[in-house]
């Protein structure tokens, strides 16, 4: 005698993707950094960039509105159609 | 599923004297035209040949039988007319046969259908009617726990769950006019599309009754929307969660609690609503501790804060007419808070004093030097009687409480008096006086036991569209 009980899920499957290739070199590559807007994550990504452009990367630089909310879409897409690689900051 | 025949169709069941008295009426019918007899609890019954036994209540549960006897006349395989208990001029009527049962009174009311059953009606509904059911069916052997097993698929916030069963699920849906397959909101943080089934199958694993789930399906529409911004209270470290205030007549139906204890324990429907809805964010949403959720803390209401405001007991508009809504509606407030603290005052005998007394435990929510978020007053029933026997309003009030609630920018800059938080310096603001909480951002409630003097404040979190605005929905039943 088994006891039914009805799933409370979403039952969704996470869907699986290959995570984009680790880059031998940074290179000649586009690095996004995204500042999530907390208090003094500019200071801290000034220091990445600082760090990165030394090691032959192009920075571009980017903002959400907002830390209390996930980042818009358009901006998600723009930082996937410019970069290379992206580096998202928290700070406080 | 078994269709009655046309004809003369009557349904009956021994365990019922008007059935029972009936029998020579059947006889006389079926003597004169085609009958058809159904029994639902004895074959036997009556004693004629061919009686069809509807043993598991399906043709009773499909022809929607409340009582028996039923006769009912089709035609064309729908149903033409049908009449319940004895009437001996309805059922000459509806069999067109004239003369019926001589002997007996006039009329006599049925019994209840076993379809009915209070003790069965919940089975027979998911037996017969969860077609439209969609969830996935989770099977536990035998030898299982149940609760364990439940527990082991992370579907709990720590507590125990009532194993949400098809038969459950079915009483819940009841409680709402909504179609299962109905898309209430959109959950984040993986922005999953919640039906009014998987609610209520939530709903059941939290305790409550099926007349609570339109408060849980109206709390949930106030929460997932960008202008409460679920995601962020989420995300956010801050130990905030969603609190919810009901107002309206609602409250005395689900039999809330707005008086003694009113954010504590013990109230079945303050207990389980809230629960609720925090589950669906966990099982639906996908917010759960540690994952999306990054509270640094957290607080015991994120397990569900769900209260009433005493409104009988209160001389001032409600909340929710204070935001809009005309008296007599049903809402529910939402508003992302931290735990409740307690307003001490005992001493205060007037309501100038009284009143600067609770600003000042204000100006420390969260910390004396931070501002700009919003709070809920909940003043407990002998601190409104200083404002109400001092012909005091709730506009009165809010203007003589936000005249204590101003703040000198230069005593809560950052650094002064050696401590760090605070305002920063360099934006022009010293010499300024700003205001504790922004236009808009203090919700008073009246609730709790008519003794005592204590009041309660619940700090907010990052207020307006850069964080949390509370949001008000209609309850819809």
């Amino acid at each position: 005698m088994t006891f039914t009980v009805l799933d409370p899920t979403d039952e969704t499957k996470p869907q699986v993707r290959e995570r984009t290739p680790r880059p031998e070199s940074l290179a000649g590559l586009t690095v996004g950094l995204l500042d999530i807007s907390k208090p003094r994550g500019n200071v801290f990504l000034d220091q990445v960039q600082n760090r990165l452009e030394a090691l032959g990367a192009t920075i571009n630089r980017y903002s959400k509105p907002t830390f209390s909310k996930p980042a818009p879409p358009d901006l998600r897409h723009e930082i996937a159609t410019h970069c290379d690689a992206v580096i998202e900051a928290l700070a406080d | 599923m078994e269709t009655l025949p046309d004809g003369l169709v009557v349904v009956v069941k021994r365990d019922c004297d008007t059935c029972q008295m009936v029998v020579p009426v059947l006889k006389q019918l079926l003597a004169a035209t085609h009958l058809t007899i159904i029994t639902q609890d004895d074959p036997t019954f009556p004693a004629i040949d061919d009686v069809i036994h509807d043993e598991d209540l399906s043709r009773s549960w499909h022809a929607d039988i409340e009582t028996v006897p039923t006769l009912i006349r089709r035609a064309d395989g729908e149903e033409v007319e049908r009449t319940v208990g004895w009437s001996r001029s309805q059922w000459e009527s509806l069999t067109g046969t004239s003369g019926l049962g001589a002997d007996l009174p006039d009329q006599r009311p049925g019994c209840g259908s076993m379809s009915v059953d209070p003790d069965r009606v919940d089975a027979l509904a998911t037996r017969f009617g969860s077609s439209n059911l969609s969830a996935r069916h989770i099977k536990f052997a035998e030898l299982e726990d149940t609760f364990e097993a439940m527990y082991e698929r992370g579907w709990s916030d720590g507590l125990p769950l009532v194993p949400p069963t098809p038969e459950r699920v079915m009483a819940m849906l009841a409680g709402t006019t909504r179609s299962p397959d109905d898309v209430v909101v959109v959950v984040p943080p993986n922005l999953v599309e919640a039906t009014v089934e998987k609610v209520a199958i939530n709903a059941v694993m939290a305790g409550c009754k099926p007349d609570y789930l339109p408060v849980v399906l109206a709390s949930l529409e106030a929460i997932c929307n960008d202008d409460f911004n679920m995601h962020g209270v989420l995300a956010t470290t801050m130990g905030v969660g969603p609190i919810l205030i009901i107002n309206g007549p609602i409250r005395r139906e689900l039999d809330m609690n707005s008086g003694m204890n009113v954010l504590g324990q013990g109230n079945r429907a303050n207990a389980t609503i809230g629960r609720a809805v925090q589950l669906c964010v966990r099982n639906l949403g996908g917010g759960r501790p540690g994952e999306i959720d990054r509270s640094t803390h957290g607080n015991p209401g994120k397990i569900g804060l769900c209260f009433a405001e005493d409104e009988e007991g209160s001389p001032w508009t409600s909340l929710a007419e204070d935001l809009g809504f005309p008296r007599g509606t049903n809402t529910v407030t939402a508003f992302c808070g931290e735990g409740p603290r307690i307003i001490f005052d005992q001493i205060s005998r007037t309501p100038e004093s009284l009143t600067a007394s609770i600003a000042q435990t204000m100006l420390g929510n969260v910390h004396p030097r931070i501002i700009g978020m919003d709070t809920v007053l909940v003043l407990c029933p002998e601190h409104m009687a200083r404002f109400s026997q001092a012909g005091w309003d709730r506009a009165r009030f809010m203007t003589e409480l936000r005249g204590h609630l101003d703040l000198e920018v230069d005593t809560i800059l950052r650094g002064t008096d050696n401590i760090g938080e605070g305002i920063p310096a360099g934006l022009g603001l010293e010499g300024s006086i700003l205001p504790k909480f922004p236009e808009g951002g203090i919700l008073v409630v009246h609730a709790g036991g008519t003794a005592g003097l204590f009041s309660s404040v619940i700090g907010g979190w990052v207020s307006g569209p850069m964080g949390s605005v509370p949001v008000t929905k209609e309850i819809i039943r």
